[in-house]
């Protein structure tokens, strides 16, 4: 099928990317602002969460109930998060209404109001947001490896602490939204059924007058220990495994990218096959690759009874060493083919795109298109991705486990 | 877009909505057995045997099987409810006939012994994992508190003890007893080669033997009980209710559907306004699930356990006040702009279309289009939504709050 990227830098620095989809009845936009948590002040973090809390609570002429209502009323279904990097904005919509909505964000984005008397709910909702993650295993323990393998801010999670978030006020938050709500680094990001010029002419008039201001630069501090146990009464024992890898815009990422795929893609992949098909160890185990702009590596979870946690590790570990060894023509061919229909099934979702386009915008500077990224899978065989394996053999695990116990790490090479 | 439905012999009924534009095939097999038709005996059956059916036949292993289906690229999975199973994939258009004979396949399990024996490590895992995250359970135990003898009342998971005890002979009568073809539908959405698929199931499901395979529908008792349950480890509170509603073959679960949007959507309803936009809870939401013969409004709260008893009165007075006073024109239109939006994104894709097809089919041997269910949802009034409370008020309800919140007691 025929896809085409149109682009479109403004002159305050904000850069429209939309990939028409016209067989759709939709429209869906994904905003990505350049205020992650990274930025967050230590004693204040959290700070980026509760800022992206309180733009929804009033902005313009629409306080918080307004702005629902109106969003409700366009049918758009909309969310939002903070990632280290962005704090991003996206909603998917019948295409008639794209335009009168971002008239609606853009007003979030450059006009939010701050009420002192939104202050104290938008605290509480981000509390009790972080509260109810201690009550999540899975999600907990990815979040401590994510901490243990990067250095700080990289490994930081949006919701911050406890101490940072009761001390943080509207000054830092207001602070934190003029200095970073702001062009320079800021994507727009659209997919689906509109009109490219009237689009283009909509967001210019929209945005073309923001001031831009330039971005901030961050320092990384020093590694954490690579291993760590975090008791927690339950059944289970969370297992989190990681190591380093590429970023998306590395020229080799697709030969890492492929040999995660077959150690971790569709139910005949090694991870499925070895921990849960032959020896019922677990019911979820994965491998993903997780990627920032200047660095990447890839992250593993598996979840398992106690006493059978520490099979569960070894196991896991075993077939992280052995990938090294190399991969086999058919695990490549299935992995090729599951892309494929992967790919084709992206045309079917203005938001998966939407997202997509911004994202690549943001790690390369450019899109790829989904027939870019057809013979860039195309061009991958096993030579090529056991290369890649025998010069970076995956090594020097970071290995997280919360439970009853603690694990013991049993590796020949470590 | 095109409606074509034929049967077989046997009774295995294939119903397909045909949509050429689309770059997509969704393919889906939907047994009419669930969680409701097992027995004490042989609780979590349903599930388990939905886990074995990816274990092989007699012609394929279980590698065979998810390789051939990781070969042709496939998205696919199954799933278990209380009253259905159903195993489906996208593929592309060219696998078809590949992805049709392997689940046809697949649906006639050897269920070897030693399969059996290790799945069933899985199994408990998978009831492990659901223990140790909220809300821990809390659904299946106000399942059973709400429904008693009825035989919604039935865990679709099983638990550790039923499953560790169940003998794989119990599974193979099971198996006999639910998957005859007068229980199944082959359902396929997107672009779809209709003949093709007739000729497809005919060739490997027409030798499938039928056996009577009909369910009890009993209505739904009334209850109304309130359980609280000490869960110290837990960070926030978690609270459940529920309370009778319109069933699957109801005309007024359209009514009920938008009634629960209005009062316990994720976002911008009475319940979001009253305590997730207050910061009194992190979530509280309402849904609405229809079964045969009975339905359910579930409303689910999590919230600091301090705030636990001031935020369940608040749920008591804000469904009172509801029951009293009703609901506002505007929150109606609200609501249906809401869901028309929803409805149309959801079908863009065949894969969202696949289960509401199936689900009509299975349900009620009907099919209705997009334009039909949001026709349907506009002629709605306001005074619709206020019989479905007069028939089904919320207060009546079974309540179970499970965390570190004391002494918490019945509001009101």
């Amino acid at each position: 099928m025929k896809q085409s990227i149109l682009s479109h830098t403004f002159a305050s620095g904000l850069v429209l990317v939309a990939e028409p989809m016209m067989s759709l009845e939709s429209a869906a936009f994904t905003f990505l602002l350049p205020a992650g948590c990274a930025l967050d002040p230590v004693e204040y973090a959290g700070l980026a969460e509760v800022t992206c809390e309180l733009t929804l609570r009033g902005s313009g002429n629409r306080d918080s109930r307004q702005f629902i209502e109106e969003l409700e009323r366009l049918g758009v279904e909309h969310g939002q998060s903070v990632s280290t990097t962005h704090t991003s904005y996206s909603g998917a919509m019948l295409s008639r209404n794209l335009l009168p909505t971002l008239d609606v964000y853009a007003d979030l984005l450059r006009r939010a109001r701050f009420p002192k008397d939104q202050m104290e709910p938008a605290r509480q909702v981000v509390l009790q947001e972080l509260a109810a993650i201690e009550d999540e295993p899975g999600q907990k323990l990815m979040q401590e490896l994510r901490k243990h393998h990067y250095p700080d801010p990289w490994g930081r999670s949006s919701h911050g602490s406890e101490s940072g978030l009761k001390q943080l006020g509207l000054t830092q938050i207001r602070e934190h939204y003029a200095r970073n709500y702001q062009p320079n680094g800021t994507i727009l990001g659209v997919a689906g059924n509109f009109d490219w010029e009237a689009l283009k002419a909509h967001v210019g008039a929209l945005f073309d007058d923001w001031k831009p201001l330039a971005p901030q630069s961050i320092v990384a501090g020093s590694l954490p220990p690579r291993r760590a146990h975090i008791p927690h009464e339950s059944n289970q024992t969370q297992i989190g495994i990681a190591f380093d890898s590429l970023p998306y815009n590395h020229p080799d990422y697709f030969q890492a990218w492929g040999a995660v795929g077959v150690l971790s893609g569709g139910m005949s992949s090694r991870l499925f096959t070895e921990v849960r098909e032959k020896r019922g160890l677990c019911y979820s185990v994965y491998a993903t690759m997780h990627s920032l702009r200047d660095r990447g590596s890839v992250l593993c979870y598996a979840g398992t009874s106690s006493t059978r946690a520490q099979e569960t590790l070894d196991v896991t570990l075993a077939e992280l060493v052995r990938i090294a060894e190399g991969v086999q023509p058919d695990e490549l061919t299935r992995l090729k083919a599951r892309i494929k229909s992967s790919l084709i099934m992206q045309q079917e979702s203005s938001i998966s795109r939407s997202s997509s386009i911004a994202r690549d915008l943001h790690y390369l500077d450019r899109v790829r298109t989904l027939d870019e990224i057809s013979q860039l899978v195309d061009g991958l065989s096993c030579e090529s991705i056991n290369n890649y394996l025998a010069a970076n053999p995956p090594r020097e695990f970071t290995i997280v486990t919360l439970g009853p116990e603690p694990l013991e790490v049993n590796l020949a090479v470590s | 877009m095109q409606f074509r439905e034929h049967t077989l012999a046997n009774g295995l009924s294939i119903v397909a909505e045909c949509n050429d534009e689309a770059h997509t095939t969704a393919l889906g097999f939907f047994v009419q057995t669930g969680a409701r038709d097992e027995t004490e005996a042989d609780a979590g059956v349903s599930h388990f045997l939905e886990h074995m059916m990816f274990k092989g036949t007699p012609t394929r292993t279980a590698e065979d099987v998810n390789r051939e289906f990781d070969d042709m690229g496939a998205h696919y999975n199954a799933f278990t409810s209380e009253e259905h199973t159903v195993y489906y994939a996208a593929v592309l258009p060219e696998f078809q006939r590949a992805a049709v004979e392997l689940w046809a396949d697949v649906l006639r399990p050897s269920l070897r012994d030693e399969d059996f024996t290790t799945e069933k490590q899985v199994i408990i895992e998978e009831i492990k994992m659901y223990e140790d995250q909220p809300p821990y359970l809390a659904d299946d135990k106000c399942r059973a508190l709400h429904y008693g003898q009825h035989p919604l009342s039935h865990s679709v998971l099983g638990t550790v003890d039923s499953i560790a005890a169940l003998p794989v002979e119990a599974m193979r009568k099971y198996f006999e007893r639910r998957y005859s073809p007068g229980n199944i539908a082959l359902v396929g959405t997107g672009r779809v080669d209709f003949d093709g698929l007739v000729k497809a199931a005919e060739q490997i499901c027409g030798t499938w033997k039928p056996v009577e395979a009909g369910r009890a529908a009993p209505p739904a008792p009334r209850a109304k009980s309130f359980h609280s349950v000490p869960k110290e480890t837990s960070t926030l509170e978690y609270v459940l209710q529920f309370s009778n509603a319109p069933g699957a073959t109801d005309e007024d679960r359209y009514a009920a559907k938008v009634l629960a949007t209005v009062l316990g959507d994720d976002s911008g309803s009475r319940l979001y306004w009253a305590l997730v936009d207050e910061g009194l809870a992190e979530q509280a939401s309402l849904g609405h699930q229809d079964y045969q013969g009975a339905g359910l409004f579930m409303t689910y709260m999590a919230c600091d356990p301090e705030l636990a008893q001031a935020n369940l009165e608040r749920i008591a007075e804000l469904f009172a006040q509801v029951q009293r006073e009703g609901i506002t024109d505007a929150e109606l239109a609200q609501a249906k702009s809401k869901i028309n939006s929803r409805v149309v994104l959801a079908s863009e894709r065949p894969r969202g279309r696949l289960f509401n097809v199936g689900g009509n089919w299975i349900q009620r041997r009907e099919y209705r289009t997009v334009r039909d269910d949001l026709e349907r949802i506009d002629r709605l009034t306001r005074n619709d939504l206020m019989d479905v409370l007069a028939r089904y008020p919320l207060s009546d309800n079974t309540t179970l709050a499970i965390g570190p919140a004391q002494n918490l007691k019945a509001p009101g």
